[in-house]
């Protein structure tokens, strides 16, 4: 438009080269290695290869299996309390939902390595429970992640809503069913995307529980380690189109306030 | 002399033009000479181009052609922050982490003025608008009119040689509006410089202004001073917007003598007999006779008390007349009315169509002649659809039929005439003819009392009784605001 | 009334169970830190062993400082080119923003690994830079938290009333001082917690960490997780402590902001 508005505009050249370089290029990066192998061919071996690998494709059934369990969890643990504080007239409760996004801020090595002295104690252990494990120290790590958005979403919900329900004769579970429950599903929505990807692939958490079974992340740690830039792409790769569909497939329903993990953290 | 000749031409804008981005041509062809210390209001309904306008004189926009001169010296590419000019926004537009103090002081601090003159200046400033001692508040304890002052304080600070004015009474009740009105207009007496007022109220521009712009379409339809924009519109869209009145097509029938709502009126305006015009009437000046003294008669419709004076209704015929009187009359009593000469005024129909306003019924279908075949009521309504036989808006509410007014427009030379009477479905007298060079423009009185104007290469006779063949495609509808 | 406080009971319970499930774990290391003993639930006498060897440990303490550094360096760059960003973006064209915000998605909802595993590839196998120069280490934790710093001004310049840009240069003005005058402190809060969110981001990563860092560097996270794979048990219970300061540093940090949010909401109300 006018002259003027020339400069705000281009206080924003830096960072969008920043994002060329260091968002786009390395995904353009990660599509060449995986689809290249070691001298540089092209190649669908990568590809191939992880499907029909009974190894990596059970990997990635077991990555859904703690993804869903964990995310199942947090969701049954969450929305209840998201729902009690939310919908209670207490004096504390901006207090109380302080508290549980507090843990969120503290190291989540150090909370579980906390969480493992605790297990320790209680199991004797930790290796006869693998699976049991790693379900509770991810829950213990994301349940504030699922929490929050749920909690402002069911904050914004008109009560005369509900009001209108009671009064056109639903009783009180009635109202909670078509009405309550309904409303809370973009912020079910948001706190799921938060908890189910980070679930697949934060393999740190089975690492410290000294669960051995890989999981997608632990994948892209191992060709990591083993400097097998081709393959760990390729498991990029594979990542980055399940979050994508993930993210398609929700973004619909999702809630614009609560839509990513900014607006949950902020 | 040269002075005065300066003062004269304080603020000359010479065929100022906007042309958005995407084609829209917010301002088209805008020229004024404004004298120093006059205050001018630009009036018009929202997306007229009042404030893009105003906003090309500050310096926030772009004109895409014409110029702006101060003094003489051309300003148009000059930024705001380097213009004699300063703007009282719409909404105020207060720093709101800034105390007023620092606010009104804003601009001061930007010239480098030694603090004890920015003391003063902010102390005078703030006497001026009646807010003494208001230094160290902040913006958010202040009330609306308050703020509104303020913005004032911060904008006349910086001695400007014009001040602007966005609707800046907008966001204020009534009661303050009012009493900010006659303010600002003492305001604008105190401080002698130019006053640029922009609104939608003609009541605000008619109360303050010494000269009114009125805009419709980026277009000015006219200049004047209050009592000259409402006593003498210049067209139909000016008699429209300010104030209430009752706009009639009709035709000159000879010296002084002007025919609409199917009968004739003396009125003193001198044009050529046969011109089509648009009879404009001011409710105040329709006067109730007992039935058969006045010049046409007619039903009341509807009466409503607006506290000084009663609103009533009367439909004489097809038309409906709005009348304010100091007397009640009874619903459904029959009425006469008149108009003395001076009541009515005179516009010359500037193009030269059809027009006629007609009810909505059976399915959203116009009331006009048999009924319009191929109908589609929601084409005219941006975002609406008809679910059920119901129309509803954008918003999903329901339409009712008997809100809707919808005009229907035909072009002269689109309607044939025919001598035989079953050719169209309108039929009627040759009631005037015009020789127009290469053709004849006629008007046919239809048998319900309608004039329709018809262009014909053909000659025929005065009381020739004759059919209108009208196709379907030449109607035009617009939906009546 | 009553009835409204019995109904609520459960609800309430509830609640302060799971604050002491979530809490418990934090609270248990914390007594251990102050007591000699090495392995939970056997008591042993009251010390501050593991606070002094948390500070008085070279790598221990390095780590730590580093972790900081890096976390505050990062976040600093982040906050620079996050709200340049989301003010350039802000007035540019709905084509440019499109691209700047949706670029700015992808390190938010991309899972980390992937992140810190493609800036890899990128800066240290495609460009060649050395790990060694921290060079890619602080670029992938800005990759990480600019987008967060962004996400968080933008909602900002959307509530400022446009007008007051406008309004400074009615007022005199130049474009560089209404940005610094005007527009700066009126998306300052955004900053701030972008900046705020930004350190929190980089002290809890561990994936960019671990495929970015020089290999003799440590942040807590890569610390902590190589800790537990070994078994020297003062390294072990220094950690404890560690918890515990950073536990109570965040306690202290949240009554600190409620008590300035509460004095806010106070002179508001005013």
């Amino acid at each position: 438009m006018g002259v003027f508005r020339f400069s705000r505009k281009q206080l924003g050249i830096p960072y969008a080269v920043f994002l060329i370089c260091f968002v786009a290029a390395p995904l353009l990066v990660i599509i060449y290695y995986a689809f290249t192998n070691g001298e540089g061919q092209f190649t669908l071996g990568n590809l191939t290869g992880f499907f029909t690998s009974p190894y990596t494709i059970g990997t990635l059934a077991y990555s859904f299996a703690i993804a869903v369990v964990t995310t199942c969890v947090c969701l049954l643990l969450a929305y209840p309390i998201a729902y009690i504080l939310a919908r209670s007239h207490w004096k504390a409760k901006s207090v109380v939902i302080v508290m549980f996004v507090m843990p969120m801020w503290i190291n989540f090595t150090l909370r579980i390595t906390a969480l493992k002295e605790i297990l320790t104690v209680v199991e004797g252990n930790l290796a006869f429970h693998p699976f049991l494990n790693t379900i509770i120290g991810m829950t213990y790590d994301f349940l504030p992640f699922m929490i929050l958005p749920m909690y402002t979403t069911l904050l914004k919900l008109d009560n005369s809503l509900l009001e209108a329900a009671a009064d056109l004769g639903a009783n009180p579970f009635q109202v909670f069913l078509k009405v309550t429950l309904p409303l809370s599903v973009p912020g079910i929505i948001s706190g799921v995307v938060m908890v189910f990807l980070p679930s697949m692939t934060n393999y740190v958490v089975l690492d410290m529980l000294y669960n051995s079974t890989y999981i997608m992340g632990s994948l892209i740690g191992s060709y990591f380690s083993a400097y097998d830039w081709h393959n760990g792409s390729m498991i990029a790769l594979i990542l980055l189109l399940i979050i994508l569909v993930f993210t398609l497939v929700t973004d619909r329903y999702a809630d614009e306030d609560a839509g990513n993990r900014g607006g949950a953290l902020l | 002399m040269d002075q005065n000749a300066r003062s004269e031409h304080f603020l000359e804008i010479k065929s100022l033009c906007r042309t958005f981005e995407d084609g829209f041509m917010a301002v088209d062809n805008f020229s004024l000479t404004i004298k120093q210390g006059e205050f001018v209001t630009f009036l018009g309904p929202s997306g007229c181009g009042k404030t893009t306008t105003l906003r090309m004189l500050a310096g926030f926009d772009m004109p895409s052609s014409g110029e702006i001169l101060l003094n003489g010296k051309d300003i148009t590419k000059l930024p705001p922050n380097e213009r004699p000019i300063n703007t009282v926004f719409q909404r105020y537009a207060l720093f709101p982490h800034l105390n007023i103090f620092d606010n009104i002081a804003f601009g001061l601090k930007l010239k480098k003025l030694p603090r004890a003159e920015i003391v003063r200046k902010v102390k005078k400033a703030l006497e001026m608008v009646d807010l003494e001692g208001f230094e160290s508040r902040t913006v958010q304890t202040l009330s609306g009119g308050q703020q509104q002052r303020i913005a004032i304080a911060r904008a006349i600070v910086n001695e400007p040689q014009i001040l602007l004015l966005d609707e800046p009474l907008g966001a204020l009740d009534l009661k303050m509006r009012k009493e900010m009105q006659l303010e600002l207009k003492s305001m604008h007496d105190k401080l002698g410089i130019t006053f640029i007022y922009v609104t939608h109220d003609q009541e605000e521009a008619l109360t303050m202004s010494d000269k009114i712009v009125v805009m419709s379409e980026g277009r000015i339809q006219q200049v004047g001073e209050p009592e000259d924009i409402y006593n003498e519109p210049k067209n139909a869209f000016v008699a429209d917007f300010i104030g209430d009145s009752n706009i009639f097509n009709g035709i000159m029938t000879g010296k002084y003598k002007v025919r609409f709502c199917g009968a004739e009126f003396t009125c003193v305006d001198d044009v050529e007999n046969g011109t089509m015009v648009e009879a404009v009437l001011r409710p105040e000046d329709i006067e109730i006779t007992p039935p058969g003294e006045g010049i046409i008669e007619g039903e009341v419709s509807s009466v409503v008390f607006k506290g000084v004076h009663y609103e009533i209704t009367v439909l004489s015929g097809k038309n409906e007349l709005v009348i304010q009187s100091t007397r009640k009359a009874q619903v459904g009593s029959r009425v006469g009315l008149s108009v003395d000469p001076e009541g009515i005024h005179i516009m010359i129909a500037e193009n030269m169509v059809n027009k006629f306003e007609v009810g909505v019924k059976n399915g959203y279908r116009p009331d006009f002649l048999d009924g319009v075949p191929d109908f589609d009521i929601t084409s005219l309504l941006p975002g609406s659809r008809m679910e059920g036989g119901t129309l509803l808006d954008a918003h999903g509410d329901e339409v009712a039929p008997e809100t809707l007014r919808v005009i229907v427009t035909i072009k002269p030379e689109d309607i044939t005439m025919n001598d035989d009477e079953e050719a169209g479905m309108v039929k009627g007298h040759i009631v005037n003819m015009i020789y127009k060079g290469d053709h004849y423009r006629y008007i046919v009185r239809s048998d319900d009392d309608e004039d329709f104007i018809v262009r014909d290469e053909d000659l025929w006779n005065m009381n020739d009784y004759v059919s209108l063949v009208i196709p379907r495609d030449s109607l035009q509808f617009a939906l009546k605001k | 009334m009553k009835a409204a406080v019995k109904k609520e009971l459960p609800g309430k319970i509830f609640i302060g169970a799971m604050l002491i499930i979530l809490y418990l774990p934090i609270l248990v290391l914390a007594f251990y830190s102050f007591t000699t003993s090495a392995n939970i639930g056997s008591v042993h006498g009251f010390s501050m062993d593991n606070y002094v060897n948390l500070f008085s440990n070279e790598e221990l303490r390095s780590m730590i400082f580093g972790t900081v550094l890096l976390a505050f360096g990062s976040s600093l760059l982040a906050a620079v080119l996050g709200t340049l960003g989301a003010i350039g973006a802000f007035y540019s064209r709905k084509a440019a923003r499109g691209v700047i915000g949706g670029l700015n998605e992808v390190p938010v909802i991309n899972a980390d690994v992937v992140t810190g595993f493609s800036v890899c590839i990128m800066l240290v196998v495609v460009l060649g830079i050395d790990k060694n120069t921290f060079v890619p280490l602080v670029i992938g934790h800005v990759v990480l938290s600019a987008p967060f710093v962004y996400l968080s001004v933008t909602p900002k310049l959307k509530q400022m009333d446009s007008s007051l840009y406008e309004a400074a240069m009615d007022l005199g003005a130049t474009p560089r001082q209404a940005l610094t005058k005007v527009v700066l402190p009126q998306i300052q809060p955004g900053i701030v917690s972008g900046f705020a969110l930004a350190v929190t981001l980089s002290l809890d990563d561990y994936f960019i960490a671990s495929y970015t860092k020089p290999a003799t560097f440590d942040t807590i996270s890569t610390y902590v997780v190589n800790a537990t794979k070994g078994s020297q048990t003062e390294i072990k219970t220094a950690l404890w402590a560690l918890s515990t300061l950073i536990f109570l540093i965040v306690v202290l940090v949240v009554i600190l902001m409620n008590l300035r949010d509460g004095k806010e909401a106070a002179d508001f109300e005013d």
